[in-house]
Parts: C-alpha cells; structure tokens; sequence
C-alpha cells in the first residue's frame, strides 16, 4: 500500500519529534486532520507526523510536498491559514517560511537553509520523511531491501566482511570497529548468540538515539537482522531508556509490524534465518550504556560492569557470545549494504569513515541534530551549520563526549572531528554531544556539574571511580564555593590519572577527563575562582557580584522587568543599580541586557 | 490505611505483576509498572515482585535503589521534574532548584509536608533545544526563566515566599 504523489495530492509532514511535540505539534496535526476532513479542498491529502527533524529551534516544523515547502514555529492557530491559502490556492505563506538571518530573506524549502545545507544524512536519512508507525514508508525508501540482499545474495561472512571493509566505528562512544567486532563474535566457539541493540543513552545534551528510535525504529532492527545472520544469533534485545516513551511505543509497534511482514520470527523471507528482538526498558542508570553493566541489567541484575579479560563477543548475555552495538551504528548497517562499503567509506577520514550525528545544544542559534561527515571541522558545525553564538556574545569552549569528554578551546576550533582527534585533544567522540559555551559559561562549575552527574551514577563497585569521583566533587565544591586552595590543583590533577589508570570500566577511567580538560585549557578560571575569590563567568554564586556599567546602561528597564527579586532600580532613562543585599545572582539582567551593559565584578 | 484498602492494593498489585514469568529478568520490568502506575514503589509490592521470582527481598531492594527510575516514597501531586541536562544546565537550571526551595522549602527528592508538591532532578529529557525544561506532572514547561518559575508555581496552587517579593 505504498502512498504515491502525484500533483494534485500533497503530502503534509508534520513532526512530532520531542521538541515540536512540547511546542504543541500533535494539536496542529490533530486541527490539520480534522480541518481537511471537514472541507472540501480539491487536492487529495496526506497528514503524516513525522520523527524529529532535528531542527528543534524552529519547531513545530510542517513540510508540504511535493512542493518543497518548510514552514517554520507553526502554531494551532495557523491550520486554516495553511489549508485556504497553501494547499487551496498554492499560495505560500511569507510569514512562516524561515527568515535567513543573514541576507534577511525568506527560504521556502529546508534544503536551501544553512542548517541542511552542509549536513549529509545516513543515520537519519529517513527522519522527518516517513511515518515512524508505518513500515510501508520504510519499505517505499528502500527499508528491508538490504536484509533481502543479505539473504539472497551474501554469505555470513561476506557480509562481516562488508562491515569491516567499510570502516565503521561505533557511535556510543567507544569507537570500536564494529565488523572486527561481528567477526569475533562469529568465531566464537558456542550457541545460542545474541544481539543487542544499545539505547540506554544517558549522556546529558545527546539525543540523537532517542530521535533514530522514535522517528526510524525500522533502520535499528533491519540492521540486528543483518547481524544476525552474519553472527547466526537467535535472539536479540533493545535495551531502551523507560524515559523515552515515544521510543518504546515506537519501537514496540515496529516489532509487530516486522513480525507481521515476515522480517522477524522463523524462517526469515523463507530463509533459514530465524531471530525475533524483544525490548527491555531500562531502568535510568547512566552506567547501564556500558556494555558489561547494561548485560547485567537484562539479566535482572544491577548494572554493575566487571573488568573485559574476556569480552561479550566470546562471553556476554547468560555468558553466550553477544553482538552490542549503540543505536546510531546499527541505523549505518542497511546503508553500508545496499550502497556498498567503498561508497561508505569514500567519505570521512582516514580512520574514521561515514558520518556522525551530534545534538548541537547549548549557546549556539540553531540548535538541534546535525549529521556531517567526519573530518567536518568544529567551526563549520557550530558556526556555518549552528549559526554562531546567540545574543552576538563570546565562543568560550564546546564540550564533546558528555561525562567522559572534555571541554575544547576557540583556538581549536578549526580541529576536524573524529575519533582520533578528539581523543588527541584530551576530549572523546562519545555519542555525539556538542556543547556549546560561551563566556557566561564557568569552566570550573561545568566541570563540577559532570563530577556531580557522575558522582551519582558510579555503579560503586570499584573505589578508583566511586571514591575518586567523590574526593574530585569535594574539590570542586570548595573552588566554586571560594574555599578552594593551590594545592587543590595537583591533586585533581594526580587523583584524575589515578582513576584514568586504575578504574575498572570506561566510566570511572575516563570521568576526570571534565576536569583535566578544563584544567587544561582555561586553568586562569581556576586561579581566578581561588586566587582572586572571583567567578569571571558570573555563575558561581558565592564568587559572583553584578553591577550595570554607568556609560553602558541606556535606562531601558529590561533588566528591571525580567529580574525576579526585584533587586534592579532607576528611573526611565537612567543608569540603573543592582542593590546587592536582594540579588540573588541568577543572571537574568544580563542574559536580557541588549547593550552588554551588566557585567561581571 | 484501612485493612480494606490493602487488601484492594494487593489485589491490584498482582494483576500488574501476574503479567510477568517469575523470573530474575522481569524484576525491572515489574517495578517499572508499578513505579508507573503508583508514581512510588509500595513496600508490599516489592515483597510480591520478592516471592513472586523467588530471590531474597534484599535482591529487589537493592536494584529498586539502584535504578534512577524509581522511588521509595510517594510523590507529592505536583511532581516537578527539573531537567539537569547540560544544555539547561548551562541555561539556569540550578536557578530553577534553588527558586524551588526558596517558595517551596523542598530540594530534589523531598516532598512537602502536604504532600502538594515533589521535585526531582532528571537527566536530559532530549529536548535540549527547548532549555531550560521543566516537567510538571506530564506537562512540558520549555525555556524557563526565574520569573517564570513563580508563574509556574502559582499556576499549581503555590505559595509564594512574600519575604522575597
């Protein structure tokens, strides 16, 4: 039943990823349903909610085709515009097409904005262009055509060979090639094996799973199929965050419907494949993403990891030869097998092949999912792609790698990403979070706040991670808090390689690198916060202390209005004064002041 | 609490838990239901989900404080959710926290004496574009300022702190 397009129908894509939907995207896909069906417009229509788009920022999203129209922060009250005018008359509506801030025109098509323009989509290839709950949409953009191929043309190992010749790496943040790891699992001496699919994303500012989950479920499990066969697994997993609920439910109607169509159960397509895929909900442990913790807690365990002297491929779930990889590996899969390894691997870098999504969040315009090629350098993300820094204010770093990564500098901003570099400068590729920070973000706090983050998710079975992570927390505490001493600074420094040495999994060995990298970098805020007992960022409370600059201050009583203890006074028109004893350092009057006129004592 | 109406809990207990086989492998299960159903997991629920896999009930104990997801008390009817992701951290989140105590006397994990209001940090809910993100019971507050914080409060039914107005 495949929808076909022809010019006198349209189909109208609305998303309905997380962003949008907080923005209220089920009412207008709710109001454009019924409004269609209660007038009588001449073309045939299509109303399909879509997964994210990525571009959050600008949500809800509506797309139009075949006519290549993007409007932009559509609302309820829109609908009957877009059905009389739009869809009646053809007539586009100016006002909601996105405006380019710099040539201030309006852009009718996504694809001629810079947000889409430099991005080059694999993994979300089919996000935003098809019904997530429809498998007939996967299936009309070449969806289970790989899996067919597989099983008609290859052999096991022809495909693993495939996987390696392409170079993929995995996206959750290892980096590990995924096809040396399909080839030693299928090496591996016993039966029954398993493959599980990794969604317990837990790094704080990504998202980019949870989007592949909710919006492609289909990509994920053809790609364990696949797997399957080159390992021979029966059985296979999806190990899923219970916060993400669009994702289960998603995920869960994607089974039935592959059950249904003859791609999971026995006899796969009438081969000799039989594997079925069942989902387990995590239970919010961040610790869990780890391969060794997150077998465990299928296995009705806490998530605690154990040391890899010998890894899952040979002994994982129920101590059987297991497959995981993360969700964005197994959405490269299809791709890899219908367009071919050389073709995958013609684009990135020299050992870091394909694209990589990352969530770009954080003090930067276009905030949202973007995915590059690697080797795609920080700049031309944040800035060609992102937009730059809102409110005209200060780069100061982007963190990469969430609680394992690290905090890179402007100076480093022409680095090209992948996995080699990054790790070259002390941060990590992890699942692809890009923080951006500008100069109202403190470097010592930021590296407190991941401490703290990890200081509640170490699993605590080995005291490098649980009581390192504790004695770096205090540290930090006591810097934000003013009581912060020199000495402070070599022992984060000598307590962090301890844990890089000695901890027993990823987390604890790699949870210093929030500190060593902001130590690294921008050690003066450090010697600022002890030194001279002064947050230059403003953040940290006890360190901070706002005042208006008299030439500065135009009198224009924002910062007034938007202080919430009332703390801001003058009259119209005239330099306004913060009275300290009622400030609360929240920073409000200085994320509104238009003329950079409150500053940071 | 009546015997009466414990008797309706267990009842209701089983028909959530009589879903599952008794095995190991279904204990997170089971205590997502219930966390999911009663917002808390009722002590006489874990000694079910205990007798029900055959494991001792230090063994559900331990992973019901383990896992993030799940809580030993009841929430109050306003749950506020603060989302601590590091987009809406480096927004003001902790500003949120810290208006949340003032107004309303409880940190993260507390409720009120009243039982109206809880507030929980959560992890990064994915919606990073709209930080910082506040969740009150199942609605989404995007971009929440320190004013509209109190706005929010209000809207629940909540005093405010007049000292600080």
């Amino acid at each position: 039943m495949q929808q076909t397009i022809d010019l006198d129908s349209r189909m109208i894509l609305v998303c309905c990823g997380t962003g949008c939907l907080a923005n209220g995207s089920m009412e207008i896909y709710n109001a454009l349903q019924q409004k269609l069906a209660a007038t009588n417009v001449q073309v045939k229509t299509y109303t399909k909610p879509t997964g994210c788009n990525g571009w959050c920022e600008k949500g809800p999203l509506v797309k139009i085709m075949p006519d290549d129209i993007t409007y932009v922060q559509v609302t309820e009250a829109d609908v009957t515009e877009i059905i009389e005018k739009t869809l009646r008359t053809g007539e586009i509506i100016s006002r909601l097409l996105y405006r380019d801030p710099k040539t201030k025109k309006r852009v009718r098509s996504h694809h001629e904005i810079d947000f889409y323009k430099k991005q080059h989509k694999i993994a979300l290839r089919n996000i935003g262009e098809i019904d997530p709950a429809s498998i007939e949409d996967y299936v009309s953009r070449d969806g289970y055509r790989a899996i067919a191929k597989v099983l008609r043309e290859m052999t096991p190992s022809q495909v693993i060979a495939e996987v390696v010749k392409s170079g993929l790496r995995g996206r959750g943040g290892g980096g590990f090639p995924t096809g040396l790891k399909w080839r030693a699992c299928a090496s591996a001496a016993s039966f029954p094996r398993y493959v599980i699919c990794n969604g317990d994303e837990g790094d704080p500012g990504a998202f980019m799973d949870r989007s592949i989950m909710e919006g492609d479920p289909h990509t994920v499990i053809e790609g364990m199929i696949i797997c399957a066969y080159a390992i021979g697994a029966s059985a296979g997993y999806i190990y899923v965050r219970d916060e993400y609920s669009l994702a289960v439910k998603n995920l869960g109607i994607a089974i039935n419907n592959a059950r249904s169509w003859g791609y999971l159960g026995q006899n796969i397509q009438g081969s000799t494949l039989s594997f079925d895929i069942e989902i387990v909900r995590g239970g919010g442990a961040f610790v869990c993403g780890e391969e060794t913790a997150l077998i465990a807690s299928i296995e009705g365990n806490v998530g605690e990891t154990r040391d890899k002297y010998v890894f899952p491929t040979e002994k994982g779930l129920w101590g059987q030869p297991t497959i995981i990889n993360n969700v964005e590996t197994w959405a490269n899969i299809p791709v890899i097998i219908n367009e071919g390894a050389q073709e995958f691997a013609s684009m990135g870098t020299e050992g870091s092949k394909g694209t990589k999504v990352f969530s770009l969040v954080g003090k930067v315009i276009n905030t949202g999912l973007v995915e590059v090629p690697m080797g795609t350098t920080l700049r031309e993300i944040i800035y060609d792609i992102g937009g730059g820094i809102p409110g005209g204010r200060d780069f100061k770093a982007v963190q990469t790698g969430g609680p394992s990564g690290g905090c890179i500098p402007e100076n480093m901003l022409d680095l090209e990403v992948d996995f080699n570099s990054l790790t070259r400068a002390g941060s990590m590729m992890g699942s692809g979070g890009l923080i951006v920070m500008d100069d109202r973000t403190c470097m010592v706090e930021i590296a407190r706040y991941y401490v703290n983050f990890l200081a509640g998710e170490s699993c605590g079975k080995c005291a490098p991670c649980r009581e390192g992570i504790r004695a770096l927390l205090e540290i930090l505490n006591g810097i934000c808090k003013g009581t912060g001493r020199e000495e402070d600074l070599i022992l984060l420094q000598e307590i962090g390689e301890t844990m890089q040495t000695a901890s027993l999994c990823a987390l604890g060995r790699t949870a210093p690198n929030p500190v060593l990298s902001t130590m690294r970098y921008f050690k003066d805020e450090y010697i600022a916060h002890i030194k001279d007992a002064r947050c230059p960022a403003g953040v940290c409370r006890d360190l901070t202390e706002f005042y208006i600059s008299e030439e500065l201050c135009t009198g224009c009583g924002l910062c007034i209005k938007n202080c919430p203890v009332d703390a801001v006074s003058g009259e119209k028109k005239a330099v306004h004064v913060i009275n300290q004893e009622k400030c609360i350092r929240c920073g409000e009057c200085i994320n509104h002041c238009k003329f950079n006129a409150v500053k940071v004592r | 609490m009546s015997a009466n109406a414990k008797q309706v809990e267990a009842k209701e207990l089983a028909k959530i838990l009589n879903k599952y086989p008794g095995e190991k492998r279904y204990i997170l299960a089971m205590m997502q239901d219930l966390q999911g159903k009663y917002n808390y997991l009722p002590r006489n629920g874990l000694e079910m989900i205990a007798s029900q896999v055959d494991v001792p009930l230090s063994r559900v104990y331990s992973m019901a404080t383990f896992y993030k997801a799940f809580s030993l008390v009841p929430k109050g009817r306003i749950n506020f959710k603060v989302c601590d992701g590091t987009a809406c951290h480096i927004k003001g989140s902790n500003v949120l926290i810290d208006q949340i105590y003032q107004h309303l006397g409880i940190k993260p994990g507390e409720t009120t004496p009243d039982g109206e209001f809880s507030v929980e940090t959560v992890n990064c809910l994915g919606a990073c574009a709209l930080a910082p993100v506040l969740i009150a019971n199942e609605r989404v507050h995007p971009k929440v300022t320190s004013a509209g914080i109190i706005e929010i409060i209000k809207g629940y039914g909540g005093q405010i702190n007049a000292t600080d107005n």
